[in-house]
């Protein structure tokens, strides 16, 4: 049996001990291992995807049970990709954590981001929905550390209103899994996708209750409307590396739902298949209404940030309503796409805001570097409203392209034009307030306060993020050619339950 | 195996009825508790509505009177259904090692902003939120 598939959570699950209990009170020997700990987990993506590369369903059986009675670890293409790209995100976030020393600014930084990695990458790999709760609770309780990191009075209060949503989300959960439990027997996402068609469909409505459930409950973390309210002052209030961390948080709920709710619940189950219709559908386009105006009344950087990932969040999970391969592709580029322009507008505001006093937008003089802060954040507010030449706008045209049905095109393309329109006008006024407007402002002789030019290794994350963003435009077909290949992978259910089943592969 | 044909293990209807209005007052108490505005309230609507949901977890094995979770006599169906004691085990140990945290981060949150409400009423305008205002 292939070990290596469990590597992504035992490898931060045993350093983040070690970490937090031998190099406590030593920050570069923290520092150093979990950098290692990180680089290898990425070799380990890396390895993963090449395993995962020859379209085989690959199943790690725990303790060598049998699958619908012990838990299972899959990774296939989707699996892989997501852990690859938890992996690099975490590199270049610990980079710029490790630059900038908020590491140090309180205890336990690096162990606390060991066991984020170990429950992103859990929720990833796991073939279990019972499962998928424990490492959901294991990032999330990690996630609340890393939250309050470094404290202050608001930080404080903004986590407690972060944890307080999501353990009702949590309980919501249980529910939802309680309710699936006694109607179908079983946990197993795979074992699951074979019962559910089985129950007629005037006895499934229990099982539709769990599906809706399951949908808010993933809706939470991926921060849709209704629920989508914790995640401004979630992100605005965290240290900024940790929001940039948070950008893989919400697609852990987006890649539930297309996960659970295409191969548990979805197209082709009578009982279920048109809950992404009526839940997923609306809710999508609203928080792209939401996130948009969010963007254009917001009077500070941080805020302003989040909001944008509300409405990204928007635009992925409309496309990944449709439920349809050629939809789901496009959600899976624009996913990756909007994980990095995430990170990258965090990783710069900090090292813009913390040049400032705060981060209003308001003209102030200019500080250190103010056209190189200035072109960056030229490049990722592109890349977030979705223009070219980067790869947002790629993203938002597979996902136009995706949803090209006549009955969604009126909602869906207004929606996303006029919400990168509004996502536009509102960047474009941060960036010429802080940046632009600055330079017209007279330098007071003794005023201004001598701010530290950031450093090459301050800013290199930030880059690598654009240069990420670039390439993923530049080779586009690659990529959209192995996503195409992940959907199809996606959408063989029977492939998968068979795999993970160990059942004799149909035809 | 749906709710509808597998009525012979649920023998008895009073505890029917007694677990299903416990699980009921539960939530509807923890949820009452959890809209309140102050973090006291709220830890404890929390802590309700995880026992709720430990309670339904139990019982989505079935309710069954005298049944052990092990299989003594092979097919005679004398046995309740382990998995949902196993769930509730592991969902008990989260939600407990969660209020802890929760009671945590309560604690400092109001020692820093010396008042207990969830809500924050953040000044739009202040030049620099971060600071203590107190200092």
């Amino acid at each position: 049996m292939m070990h290596w598939i469990i590597l992504p959570v035992v490898l931060p699950a045993m350093l983040a001990p070690i970490i937090g209990f031998v190099m406590r009170y030593d920050i570069t020997l923290a520092r150093v291992a979990s950098l290692a700990g990180t680089a290898v987990l990425l070799a380990v993506a890396i390895g993963l995807l090449v395993l995962a590369a020859d379209g085989e369903t690959h199943v790690y059986r725990l303790g060598n049970w049998p699958a619908p009675f012990g838990i299972v670890l899959v990774l296939d293409r989707l699996s892989a990709l997501m852990v690859l790209l938890t992996a690099i995100l975490a590199l270049i976030v610990l980079l710029h954590a490790i630059a900038t020393e908020w590491d140090d600014r309180g205890l336990h930084f690096h162990a606390l981001f060991q066991f984020q990695l170990m429950g992103i990458c859990g929720a990833f790999l796991t073939g279990d929905i019972f499962n998928l709760f424990v490492f959901f609770e294991v990032l999330l309780i990690a996630s609340y550390g890393l939250m309050i990191h470094s404290g202050g009075r608001e930080r404080l209060q903004a986590g407690l209103q972060y944890v307080v949503m999501n353990l009702a989300g949590s309980t919501l959960f249980l529910f939802a899994l309680g309710t699936l439990y006694a109607s179908t027997g079983t946990l197993n996402i795979a074992d699951l996708a074979l019962r559910i068609p089985e129950i007629p469909q005037e006895e499934a409505s229990l099982v539709r209750v769990a599906s809706m459930l399951l949908i808010i409950v993933f809706a939470v973390k991926a921060a849709l409307f209704p629920v989508q309210f914790w995640l401004p002052g979630t992100y605005a209030n965290a240290p900024a590396p940790v929001a940039a961390l948070f950008a893989i948080m919400t697609k852990v709920g987006a890649y539930a739902i297309i996960r659970v709710h295409t191969v548990s619940f979805g197209p082709g189950v009578g009982s279920t298949e048109d809950v992404g219709a009526i839940l997923l559908y609306p809710a999508a386009i609203i928080t792209i209404a939401i996130g948009a105006l969010g963007v254009l009344g917001a009077r500070r950087l941080m805020p302003l940030i989040a909001f944008s990932v509300v409405g990204s969040m928007g635009t992925l999970l409309v496309a990944v309503s449709a439920f349809s391969p050629l939809a789901t592709t496009a959600a899976l580029y624009y996913l990756v796409h909007s994980t990095f322009a995430t990170a990258c507008l965090f990783l710069l505001a900090d090292l813009v805001v913390t040049r400032r006093s705060g981060d209003l937008l308001k003209a102030q003089p200019p500080t250190v570097q103010n056209g190189l802060f200035a072109a960056l954040f030229f490049a990722a507010a592109i890349a977030m409203a979705g223009m070219p030449p980067l790869s947002g706008f790629l993203g938002k045209l597979l996902v136009l392209d995706a949803l090209r049905d006549p009955g969604v095109i009126p909602w869906v393309w207004t929606a996303i034009l006029v919400g990168s329109l509004f996502t536009i006008v509102g960047f474009a006024r941060a960036g010429s307030t802080l940046f632009w407007k600055s330079t017209a402002l007279d330098i007071p002789e003794d005023g201004v306060a001598v701010t530290r030019q950031a450093s090459a290794a301050e800013i290199a994350p930030t880059v690598a993020t654009i240069a990420i963003l670039a390439l993923l435009a530049v080779f586009a077909g690659t990529v959209a050619n192995y996503l195409e290949a992940t959907t199809l992978q996606l959408f063989d259910r029977a492939g998968y339950i068979s795999a993970v089943l160990g059942l004799p592969v149909e035809g | 195996m749906t709710l509808a044909n597998t009525p012979k293990t649920w023998r008895s209807a009073e505890m029917e009825l007694i677990i299903a209005s416990a699980i009921a007052v539960l939530t509807a108490g923890g949820v009452y508790l959890i809209l309140r505005l102050r973090t006291f309230p709220v830890i404890l609507g929390l802590a309700l509505l995880s026992y709720a949901v430990n309670v339904f977890l139990f019982s989505s094995g079935r309710l069954a009177i005298d049944m052990s979770p092990t299989l003594s006599k092979y097919g005679d169906g004398t046995y309740s259904d382990p998995l949902p004691q196993a769930l509730v085990l592991t969902a008990i140990v989260i939600s407990f090692g969660m209020t802890a945290v929760l009671v945590m981060l309560a604690l400092g949150a109001f020692l820093e902003a010396e008042e207990d409400r969830i809500d924050i009423v953040a000044d739009e305008d202040a030049e620099a939120p971060a600071e203590d205002p107190r200092s």
